[in-house]
Parts: C-alpha cells; sequence; structure tokens
C-alpha cells in the first residue's frame, strides 16, 4: 500500500479570457508527491498560484489539465471525504458562537450528540479556547477566531489538512506560538499537513518538507527536507542548520521573487 | 450577450406584450390605450405646446427644491458633523425621518405659503435635505484621521483643512445624496402635485384622470417616468464611477 | 453611549421638537389669520377623543388590515426576486439596474394606472402599498445574497453540504442582517403606500379620515390623524432599527 497521500501529476490551472483580460496561465504542470503523514510547506512569491494549488488539492477548483490524486481516488472539482482546510479569510460564522462554529461540521454526520459534545469540548480545550465557548466572532480577537477555524476543521478528524497562509493576518509573535500549536496537533492527530506559507521562517521551523514555486506560472522549482528530527517547531531557531536551510530557501526563492515583483515572470 | 442587451430585450418584449394584449382586447381600451398610441399621443402633445408651461413648472419645482436641498443640506451636515453633541441628538431622527407620511403635511403648507408653487418645492425639499445630510456625515465620518493628521502637520488651518482634505475625500459619498436628492426631488415635487395643485404635470396628470382622458394621461405618465429614470440614471453612472475611484 | 446618555438625547428631540410645534402653531394663526396646525395640548386632547370613541377603531383597523396584506405581498414579491437576481451573477447585472430604476422614480404617477387596474377599494390600497415596499426588500435581498463573503461557501464546499444545507444553514443565516434591513425600509415605505391609497381609494381607513378631514377644514382632526400616524410611524421605525442594529452587532469588522 502507497505511503502516497497526495499526488499530482501535470497540474496546471488557466483561467479563462474574459472581454477584458487575457488567458491567464496561473499555475503549473506541476508534479508533486506529498507522503501519508508528512507536513509539508510550499512557499513562493505573490502570485504564483500556491492559493490555487491548495484549492485544487481541495477539490474546490478542477485542474486545466493534469491529475490530483488523494489515497488513490481521483479529485477533480469535488471535495472528498478526510479532507480539511483552513482559509486565509476569517471563516467563522458570526451568527455562531465559538463552540456551535466548531460543532458545525458535526451536525450533518449523524453523529450522536454525545459524542459531537465530547469532540468540540476536547477542541476547545486543545485550541485553548475553553473558557470562550460562548463567546461570537465578534468578541474575539484574529488569533482567536483562527484557533476557531482550525478546531473546526479538527474535529472532523481530516486525514489531509490543508492551511493557507493561515496565521497570514496576525502579529510575529502570535504567528510563532500558532506554529507550535500546529506541529503539536500534527503529532497528536498524526494528519498529514500541508502548509501554504510566504514566510521562510515558519515553512523551515515547521515542515519536514519544503516545496519551493517559481514565479507565475507557478512550478515546482525544488523540494528541501529538514534535516533535524520532525516537531522541533519554534526551537530550532537556535540551531544553526536553521541557518542553513532558510538560505538555502531564499537563494531559490530571490530572483523569483523579483521576477514577480518586476511582473515579469514567465512566458507560459 | 451583455447585460445591458438583455435589458433592451426585456423592455422589447414588455412592450411588445402589452402592444398585442391591447390591440387584441385582452386589455381594455377604456384602462389602456395600446403603447403605440401612447406614444403617438405624447410625440402629438409635445409638438402641440400645450404641456409647455405645465412641463416648464414641474421640472424647475424639481430643479430648485434639488438644488436648494443639496446646498442646504451639504452645509448643515458639515456643521452637525463638526458639533458632536448635536448630531447625538439628532440621529435618531434621520433615521426615522423616511418613515413619516410626509404629505400629511401638505394642508399644513397650503394654508401658510398658499397655493402657489412653494408648497411643492417645499415638500421635495424636504424629502431630499435629510437624504444629502445623512450622506455628507457619511462621507465626512470616512475621512481617515491620518488624512486629518498630515493636514495638522502640513500647518493647514481648520477652513482649509475642510476644503482642501475632508471634502474632497468625502465628495463621492456627498455624491451619493446628490442622487438620491435628484430622485427625492422628483417624486416630493410630483407627488404634490398630484395631491395638490393647480400647475405642473402632476396636476395635469391627476386632471386628465378625472376626466376620463386617456388620450394625455397616459402619455404624460410615461413622459414624466422616463425623464426621472433618464435624469437619475445618469446620476446613479456618475455615482457609480466616483466610487469606483476609491475601490478599497 | 450610555442608556442614560441616549435616554437623554431622545428627550430632547422629543421636547425640541414640540417647541416648534408649539411655536409653529402660534406663528402661522398670526401670520396668515388662518389656522392650519393644532398645538400639542390641543391635539393631545383631541386624540384622546379619538381613541375614545368607538368609530376611530373601524377605521384603524381597515389600514391595519390593508397594510398587512401590503406587507405581505411586499415581502414575498421582494425576497424572491432579491433571490432570483442574487442567486446568479448575470441575473443580478441585468436586474440591479432596473430595480435601482424603479426604486428612484415617483411612483405616485402609476397610481391612476393603479386605479384603472384594480378600482377604488381595498385591492387597490395593497397594491399601492406593496408596490412601494416590494423594491427596497429586493434590493436589499439581492444584496445579502451577492455580498456574501465567499469564504462561507467554500466552507460549507469543504464540508461536503447538499445545495439545500448550505442555502438553509450558510446562505440564510448570513443573509439575515442585510435583507431585515431591507424589511425595515420596506415596512415604512408599505405604509406610507398604503397610506397614500387610501387617501384616494378608499372610504375607510386613517388615510381617508385624513383627506375628509382636510376638506372639512378641521383643523384638530387633521393634525391629530397626522400626529397618531407619525407617532405609530415612528414608533414602528425605531422598534425595527433597534433590532436591525441588534443583528447588525454580531458581524466583525473588515480587516
Amino acid at each position: 500500500m502507497s505511503a502516497s497521500h497526495v499526488k499530482l501529476r501535470g497540474v496546471t490551472r488557466v483561467f479563462a479570457a474574459t472581454g477584458a483580460t487575457a488567458a491567464v496561465n496561473a499555475l503549473g504542470p506541476i508534479d508533486l508527491d506529498i507522503e501519508r503523514g508528512e507536513f509539508f510547506a510550499i512557499i513562493g512569491p505573490s502570485g504564483c498560484g500556491k492559493s490555487t494549488l491548495m484549492e485544487i488539492v481541495a477539490g474546490l477548483l478542477s485542474p486545466s489539465a493534469g491529475s490530483v490524486m488523494l489515497e488513490g481516488t481521483l479529485v477533480d472539482g469535488e471535495v472528498v471525504d478526510g479532507v480539511g482546510v483552513v482559509f486565509q479569510e476569517d471563516a467563522t460564522f458570526p451568527w455562531l458562537n465559538a463552540r456551535d462554529n466548531i460543532a458545525f461540521g458535526l451536525l450533518q454526520t449523524g453523529l450522536p450528540r454525545a459524542e459531537i459534545e465530547a469532540r468540540v469540548d476536547h477542541a476547545l480545550h486543545l485550541m485553548g479556547l475553553a473558557g470562550f465557548a460562548d463567546a461570537f466572532p465578534v468578541q474575539l480577537s484574529g488569533g482567536m477566531r483562527q484557533r476557531v477555524c482550525i478546531a473546526r476543521t479538527l474535529v472532523q478528524r481530516p486525514r489531509l489538512i490543508l492551511l493557507d497562509e493561515p496565521f497570514g493576518a496576525l502579529d510575529q509573535q502570535t504567528r510563532l506560538l500558532m506554529g507550535d500549536e500546529l506541529v503539536r496537533l500534527w503529532r497528536e492527530t498524526g494528519a498529514t499537513i500541508l502548509l501554504i506559507t510566504h514566510s521562510l521562517d515558519e515553512a523551515a521551523m515547521l515542515a519536514t518538507r519544503i516545496g519551493v514555486m517559481s514565479a507565475r506560472p507557478g512550478r515546482m522549482l525544488d523540494i528541501v527536507s529538514t534535516p533535524w528530527e520532525p516537531g522541533r517547531g519554534s526551537t530550532i531557531i537556535s540551531d544553526p542548520r536553521f541557518g542553513a536551510v532558510t538560505a538555502q530557501l531564499w537563494q531559490l526563492l530571490r530572483e523569483e521573487s523579483l521576477r514577480s515583483m518586476t511582473g515579469s515572470g514567465h512566458r507560459p | 450577450m451583455t447585460a445591458g442587451r438583455v435589458r433592451l430585450m426585456i423592455t422589447i418584449g414588455i412592450v411588445g406584450v402589452l402592444e398585442a394584449m391591447c390591440r387584441l382586447g385582452a386589455i381594455d381600451r377604456f384602462a389602456m390605450p395600446p403603447p403605440s398610441e401612447i406614444m403617438w399621443n405624447l410625440g402629438r402633445i409635445l409638438v402641440s405646446g400645450q404641456m409647455w408651461p405645465a412641463i416648464a413648472k414641474t421640472f424647475a419645482n424639481v430643479a430648485a427644491a434639488g438644488a436648494a436641498a443639496i446646498v442646504a443640506g451639504v452645509a448643515l451636515g458639515t456643521l452637525i458633523h463638526r458639533w458632536a453633541a448635536l448630531r447625538e441628538t439628532l440621529d435618531p431622527a434621520f433615521a426615522a425621518y423616511y418613515a413619516i407620511p410626509i404629505y400629511a403635511f401638505y394642508p399644513l403648507f397650503i394654508v401658510v405659503f398658499g397655493m402657489g408653487d412653494l408648497p411643492q418645492v417645499l415638500i421635495g425639499f424636504m424629502l431630499a435635505l435629510v437624504a444629502v445630510i445623512m450622506n455628507t456625515l457619511n462621507g465626512l465620518d470616512r475621512v481617515p484621521r491620518v488624512l486629518l493628521k498630515t493636514a495638522r502637520i502640513q500647518r493647514l488651518g481648520r477652513v482649509s483643512t475642510a476644503l482642501k482634505v475632508s471634502l474632497p475625500f468625502a465628495a463621492p459619498y456627498v455624491f451619493t445624496g446628490i442622487k438620491l436628492a435628484v430622485a427625492y426631488s422628483f417624486i416630493g415635487v410630483i407627488g404634490a402635485e398630484l395631491i395638490m395643485s393647480r400647475t405642473g404635470l402632476g396636476y395635469e396628470i391627476g386632471y386628465a384622470y378625472n376626466n376620463f382622458d386617456n388620450a394625455v394621461m397616459y402619455p404624460l405618465i410615461v413622459l414624466v417616468l422616463t425623464v426621472a429614470a433618464s435624469v437619475n440614471a445618469v446620476f446613479y453612472v456618475w455615482e457609480k464611477k466616483l466610487l469606483a475611484r476609491r475601490r478599497k | 453611549m450610555s442608556k442614560r446618555r441616549r435616554a437623554v438625547n431622545a428627550a430632547l428631540l422629543i421636547g425640541g421638537l414640540v417647541v416648534v410645534w408649539q411655536v409653529v402653531s402660534w406663528l402661522v394663526p398670526w401670520l396668515t389669520g388662518a389656522n392650519a396646525l393644532a398645538s400639542p395640548a390641543e391635539t393631545l386632547r383631541f386624540t384622546y377623543g379619538l381613541l375614545a370613541s368607538p368609530s376611530f377603531y373601524p377605521h384603524a383597523g381597515e389600514t391595519a388590515r390593508a397594510f398587512a396584506i401590503a406587507l405581505i405581498f411586499a415581502v414575498s414579491l421582494g425576497v424572491s426576486i432579491g433571490t432570483a437576481l442574487g442567486a446568479s451573477r448575470f441575473a443580478g447585472e441585468v436586474g440591479e439596474p432596473i430595480l435601482v430604476g424603479i426604486y428612484s422614480i415617483p411612483k405616485i404617477t402609476l397610481y391612476p394606472i393603479v386605479l384603472l387596474a384594480f378600482g377604488i377599494g381595498m385591492p387597490a390600497k395593497v397594491a399601492f402599498g406593496a408596490m412601494h415596499g416590494i423594491v427596497p426588500i429586493a434590493i436589499f435581498t439581492m444584496g445579502a445574497l451577492r455580498n456574501l463573503n465567499p469564504v462561507f461557501l467554500k466552507t460549507a464546499r469543504v464540508q461536503r453540504m447538499s445545495r439545500w444545507q448550505i442555502a438553509s444553514r450558510v446562505l440564510f443565516p448570513a443573509s439575515v442582517p442585510e435583507v431585515f434591513t431591507g424589511f425595515r425600509i420596506g415596512f415604512s415605505l408599505t405604509l406610507i403606500g398604503t397610506l397614500l391609497g387610501e387617501m384616494f381609494a378608499s372610504q375607510r381607513g386613517l388615510g381617508y379620515l385624513l383627506m375628509q378631514a382636510i376638506g372639512l377644514h378641521n383643523i384638530r382632526m387633521i393634525t391629530a390623524v397626522t400626529f397618531i400616524l407619525v407617532c405609530v410611524a415612528v414608533t414602528a421605525s425605531a422598534v425595527l432599527w433597534a433590532v436591525d442594529r441588534r443583528l447588525h452587532r454580531r458581524i466583525p469588522a473588515e480587516g
């Protein structure tokens, strides 16, 4: 039984021409294998298509060409079982309190109420939200709202968790702490994690392997493995190998970032 | 197939169906003549010149009500914005204002101002005024603090700041109020003319109705609606352009 | 703002209006020699008399009935149209200028046509009331669907919810605040439209009472009926406004 969880072959995404704009080759072609239980990060310059890639893997978008296999099942524009997503924007439902937000996905699964309550309470404790179960999103800070979203994903026990710059709106210190929490969750749940981030440090700190994408249309330039034992989190900062990895990432990324900034990109 | 073309097709479709229904007798002649006949009569009325005094009167009243509401509204809005206590007291009044049946005050106006044009203009003015005030307040609210701080660092005085920073920034939102003022002026003036006036297009429509004169009534209704809709459309498009420059 | 401050402000506002009212009721006969507005005290007395007399209530009931039916039509048609136009981007593009155009024209001009179509009586009043309320309700319902935060839909799809589940558990609760604002505005406009309808197409109802009083030049009656109408309209509007505010309070500010 293959240990592959996510397999992409030749995945591209083209946004069709409208009256006003020409067709945009947003992504690809991409070949990628992510192993079960890995913590895989993807970094790349703005506009390279990382979010599009994540949505294709999630099944929210169809690839224009190529194939996406999740645990051996073909995924094409439909979300399959066992996938959880944490988006960049705040996705908490403002009309529900934290507890109801977290329970949201479980309510249609037919699980008994006691089981649902148990899972929700566990998630609340896990994410440090126990005292805020009855608070509404408007009463919570951005970081706490994001934790509610993560909790909502966790209670469904997904085997693959996709996160698209989940800590983007937070300040640096909170980001570091949330990153550590994410690693802890990864170790406890054993899920496969795909993290999209623009932060080199974050990718290096948290992931077992890091895919570096080129400027638009994004392709996989290289995959860098972190040489230390997985799950060190932010404590790895003091390790000299950390600096070496981030230097390697920046070397790959610097030119692509310049390209993306000046808008030249790659010819499709 | 653009949205505009679809709209045009829908309009043509509806007019076509009405024409057919009228000609075939599904709609009683007494209730409504066919659209083609209405347009023919409209042309006849315009050419004959019999309605030009009424047309001039109505549009003059609408313009007067609108202009007065815009000038007074922006001025009052700016003043009220400055004076926070006054604003706090008046805010709930603005919220409830448009719930009030304003035509009920018409008899009062007639007694005070007589049967001339002033009651109509006043009703149009009163309807339009609060919309301008509310949108001026909204626009001034949106001026970011950082721009005001910049003005202070540039050592601009209070009036200069208002003229060079606040009002220009607020302009697109104030313009929303202007667009509404135009619509409300039409609604107020023509409604007042219909209810209790002796001149103007609103009155002529009511008169034609009372005399069972469909040949005059329908063309005038079409004229009023077309002009009002066109003028409003111009302001609507203008407003969209101004706001588009302010995309978040 | 504290509740106390709000109460003080409200008292000041009402007090100020009463003072202006009193002053105007003195000034008018002094300036023009004719009476046009009864004083606040006179009006209150007359209103009390009106409310005590049994002949008032059939009229009030008539208005209430017409308004209720008109509102039901306005809400059901308005929400349906708004939902249809909000569901598809293209439909919205086509329909929005039409709705906005209808909203801004003087609908009172269509009044003779409504009379010709429905005759005099309840149907005309209901038509006129509903006509005024449909458009803002439709516009706001359409807006609620078009402004729906896209991340909500994505979240629902990740949860693999069926279309019906998405509509009932995400679209509906997310739309409530904006749809309610449309309802609040449509409520007031339907009331005004119904009253206008009563002024011309009815032998019963509060609007009819007002017209009758104008014809008989009964100043106290005119002022009293106007006073009652304004009170009802403002109170209803204030209550709806409070609910509207509460519904919007749950929405976090945009980042």
